[in-house]
């Protein structure tokens, strides 16, 4: 039997004027038999986007192939017309992007846009496209399917779009699907509804597919088989279990290290035994929200924050969690001073700050810092590294001449870059570059406290990973305390050493560490802990047995008018008293506390 | 491995860098910009090599074609069109670029001011924007020049107040989209001021398209003033200037003559070979401009 895609000694190059070409692929070879999921893994720039784009024949712009051959059913894509490649595009291979919002068009509908490669192809007809969609929609598990294909993509979830996608590669019924890391950008509970639905369909099309992913958990639930990417090499190939279980290359078991959270019951800390009790920064009772200006004073419209307290202790770290829409980085914002909270106090050493930013004074500026989510952002492209990094010492320390040259060195020796950095502008860097200069520029301020919101998420494992090792040595070397903010709770309970958990704007659980993340749990945290993918085989099937997992995921972060606001999606809520009256918190004698109305 | 491994990962360089983007024209671009530098060089050095004074009468006879004495012939009055095409390059281009300079500066200020500040001062400031938008330009230059009577002056800044209403809205859209990167909260959180956020954080990165913007609004400008002067009400007897040269000799052209059809060439070269140009620099900054043209 031919394999559906036979990758040969792929080569793919990048040609440069005045030096030999740089080689992004070397030698790859790779077969996929029908109805096989084989999973490409590495961090960013191993080349396996690059390789998934060749079973498309498509190259990225300033490549080529250089040489092998990329067979689909036995016939070679890279010798083929333009015309008959335009011919298996979409209608034999189906290509899924990262992002889902970016890939739909906002102006039309969604059926159109799933129906039109199987339309164009000539495929199905549009009726049959339609009802050929509708069954997807079905078996992709997506709410009201008869009606969904004439809405608009912006009136379904995040969650949703993903799964629409699938729709969209499917409905053409190809032979190959390549899915580009289609669960990278989401929150972990929805993750696993995005990756339920992918595994499903996928079983019961009997489509093969490619799925690029650098994150080995999703790799242990859906792939058959793994390659493992370096540099443009493959490092080790192997049926998931082995590569998982047991494997062989020493860069495997460095990603796999960079995936497994050293611990994820805090019990690895013991940094500081005797820290200051007094709080370097306490959040009390703080109200916070969006649009009051338009309702009139006192009446804020979107309330966001429902009376958060919360105290970091020096070099301590306190990580906040919850999924998009809890009110992470409006946390932030409101201790920051970017947006006034309502009601409520945001204390500096016991001394309370103004709630806006233009009332507060210099120095109370320069010990709150915020290190911002996304680095590509976060950095004004037309500055180099060195202005964006002077710009807070001279503002802030009036560092001038020397004293700062020295200073801006020194800092980029701390985050661990080249000084000769300092000439380059912001494109010039990598992703993960950029966001230690992100946190370079924050630590120029010499604070006392660094805000950081979502640091890692958009960096892969490895790269990541090395953040957070630089982020523990600036907390042993400098004393700097830490608000953490993250969706992610594995990387929060490896860092922290208490944690807030957020849901819709209430604090739910908080304490420290190893407490929040043993039980009792509150069900809302619970949720949390157990739909972080296990780097086990066979963890999604499980899970997905547990009646109290189910209810809990595909539904979106919403706001109750009163009672608890996670009562829509928890396993455990009691219509008539979960629904109604103040949420009793629950507090035990180590500071760790749960708001739910049962006792647990 | 740290950062070395990461340092050494394939798509480190970003190709869009800004350091060291160079922007190459098309031979279409190159000839734009080659009409355009002459044009330049003729106002700046044209009253030195023209052969007689911009108001000299030199023959008695109207209309007169081309000859050793009129390298292109002479005008209704009997004066060198030549001449009057040299003197009249630098009134021409001189008025239109301090007017595109003063709609530069009313329109980038006050449009970048109503981005970074919002609320009621944007709402403010735009909404008088568009009262002005909504009278028709022309139009809106009679009254002006009927209170005011036409001197270079008043012309300029008549100019440069209606044109400053489209850069103004350029200029909002641009710093808009600006304003809302991750850079300005952090600028904001730093607790900069508003100069500095402005200046620093925004100018620098919406410079290159309102450059591209200036070529364009420079062309309009030159049209609006040559028709002012077409209508008598810019440029006044007996400066020369394209627009008043085409309407003075317009009798002409029932003769045969040819008097008003070489300001007309004038205009016409100007402002085609300036189109080139921004056409082809905006091209290569991938139609970014176009679609915040308003």
């Amino acid at each position: 039997m031919t394999a559906v895609l036979h990758i040969h000694n792929l080569e793919i190059e990048a040609p440069q004027t005045d030096r030999r070409p740089l080689r992004i692929v070397k030698d790859v070879s790779l077969k996929i038999q029908k109805g096989e999921v084989v999973a490409l893994i590495g961090e960013s720039g191993s080349g396996k986007t690059t390789i998934a784009l060749s079973a498309l024949a498509y190259c990225k712009p300033g490549l080529r192939f250089s040489g092998g051959e990329v067979l689909l059913n036995g016939r070679n894509l890279l010798r083929m017309a333009a015309q008959e490649i335009r011919g298996i595009r979409g209608r034999r291979v189906a290509y899924l992007a990262q992002s889902a919002a970016a890939t739909f068009n906002p102006a039309l509908t969604i059926g159109e846009q799933v129906t039109e490669s199987a339309v164009i192809h000539g495929v199905l007809s549009p009726a049959e496209a339609e009802k050929r969609a509708e069954e997807l929609f079905y078996a992709l598990e997506l709410p009201d399917p008869e009606r969904l294909g004439r809405r608009y993509p912006h009136q379904v979830s995040g969650g949703q779009l993903q799964r629409l996608m699938a729709a969209m590669a499917l409905c053409a019924k190809p032979d190959l699907m390549i899915l580009d890391e289609p669960t990278t950008a989401l929150d972990v509970t929805t993750q696993i509804e995005v990756l339920k639905a992918f595994k499903k369909v996928i079983r019961e099309e009997g489509a093969a597919a490619v799925y690029v992913t650098h994150d080995l958990a999703v790799v242990a639930q859906i792939a058959d088989q793994v390659t493992v990417l370096y540099n443009g090499e493959v490092q080790e190939h192997g049926p998931v279990a082995q590569i998982i279980d047991n494997p062989a290359h020493e860069y495997t078991r460095r990603l796999m290290e960079a995936a497994r959270p050293s611990s994820m019951t805090g019990k690895s800390k013991g940094l500081h035994a005797n820290p200051d009790p007094d709080p370097v920064i306490e959040v009390k009772n703080v109200s916070a929200a969006y649009g009051h200006g338009l309702v009139g004073p006192g009446k804020p419209k979107n309330k966001i924050l429902h009376h958060v307290s919360l105290k970091v202790q020096r070099a301590h770290v306190v990580g906040v969690v919850g999924e998009s829409g809890c009110g992470k980085s409006t946390l932030v914002n409101v201790i920051a001073g970017l947006l006034p909270a309502v009601s409520g106090d945001i204390l500096l050493d016991g001394q309370r700050l103004a709630p806006f930013l233009k009332q507060r004074c210099l120095s109370e500026l320069r010990r709150v810092q915020i290190v911002f989510q996304m680095a590509d952002t976060a950095l004004n492209p037309r500055q180099r590294i060195k202005q964006i990094l002077g710009r807070p010492l001279t503002f802030y320390l009036g560092l001038h001449g020397v004293q700062k040259q020295n200073r801006i060195a020194a800092l980029l020796d701390m985050v661990e870059l080249p000084r000769a950095f300092s000439d380059r502008f912001p494109p010039e860097l990598s992703g993960g570059q950029k966001q230690r200069i992100n946190l370079a520029r924050a630590l120029a301020a010499d604070p006392d406290v660094l805000l950081c919101d979502e640091v890692i998420s958009s960096l892969d494992a490895i790269v990541g990973a090395n953040v957070i090792q630089l982020l523990k040595a600036l907390r042993r070397k400098t004393g700097v305390s830490f608000v953490f903010i993250s969706h992610d709770l594995s990387t929060v309970a490896d860092f922290s050493d208490e944690i807030v958990v957020l849901y819709a704007g209430h604090v739910v659980e908080q304490g420290p560490v190893h407490r929040v993340l043993s039980p009792p749990f509150h069900p809302y945290t619970r949720l949390l802990v157990s739909s972080i993918p296990e780097l086990r085989v066979g963890w999604l099937d499980k899970i997905l047995q547990n009646q109290d997992m189910t209810s809990g995921i595909g539904l979106t972060v919403e706001t109750a008018a009163q009672g608890c606001a996670f009562f829509r999606r928890c396993p455990l809520a009691v219509d008539g008293t979960c629904s109604r009256g103040e949420v009793p918190i629950q507090t035990y004698p180590d500071g760790h506390l749960i708001a739910c109305h049962h006792s647990l | 491995m740290k950062q070395t491994s990461e340092a050494k990962t394939v798509g480190d360089s970003n190709p869009d860098a800004p350091a060291g983007k160079r922007i190459k024209l098309s031979w279409v671009g190159k000839l734009g910009l080659f009409i355009v530098i002459f044009w330049m060089v003729i106002a700046l050095i044209g009253p030195y090599i023209a052969p007689y004074h911009e108001a000299e009468l030199i023959a008695d006879d109207s209309y007169l074609p081309a000859s050793s004495q009129f390298l292109i012939g002479s005008d209704y009055l009997g004066r060198d069109i030549l001449s009057r095409i040299l003197w009249g390059t630098r009134t021409t281009i001189g008025i239109s670029l301090a007017a595109t300079l003063l709609a530069y500066f009313t329109g980038i200020t006050l449009g970048i001011a109503a981005a970074a500040r919002g609320g009621w001062t944007d709402m403010g400031l735009s909404r008088v924007n568009d009262v002005f938008l909504a009278l028709p330009n022309i139009m809106l230059a009679l009254i002006v020049i009927a209170a005011f009577g036409s001197s270079i002056p008043i012309l300029i800044a008549t100019a440069g107040l209606v044109y400053s209403c489209g850069v103004f809205r350029v200029a909002r859209a641009l710093a808009q989209e600006i304003s809302v990167e991750s850079y300005v909260t952090a600028a904001k959180a730093r607790g900069e001021g508003s100069w500095w956020i402005i200046t620093r954080e925004i100018l620098p990165n919406i410079m290159m398209p309102l450059a591209t913007d200036f070529g364009f609004r420079l062309v309009f400008i030159i049209l609006f003033i040559s028709s002012l002067s077409f209508l008598g009400l810019g440029v006044q007897p007996p400066t020369a200037d394209w627009g008043s040269m085409v309407r003075e000799n317009m009798q002409g052209l029932s003769y045969g003559s040819w008097a008003a059809v070489w300001p007309a060439i004038a205009i016409a070269t100007l402002t085609i070979s300036l189109n080139l140009v921004v056409d082809d620099i905006s091209a290569q900054s991938g139609g970014e401009l176009a679609k915040k043209m308003i």
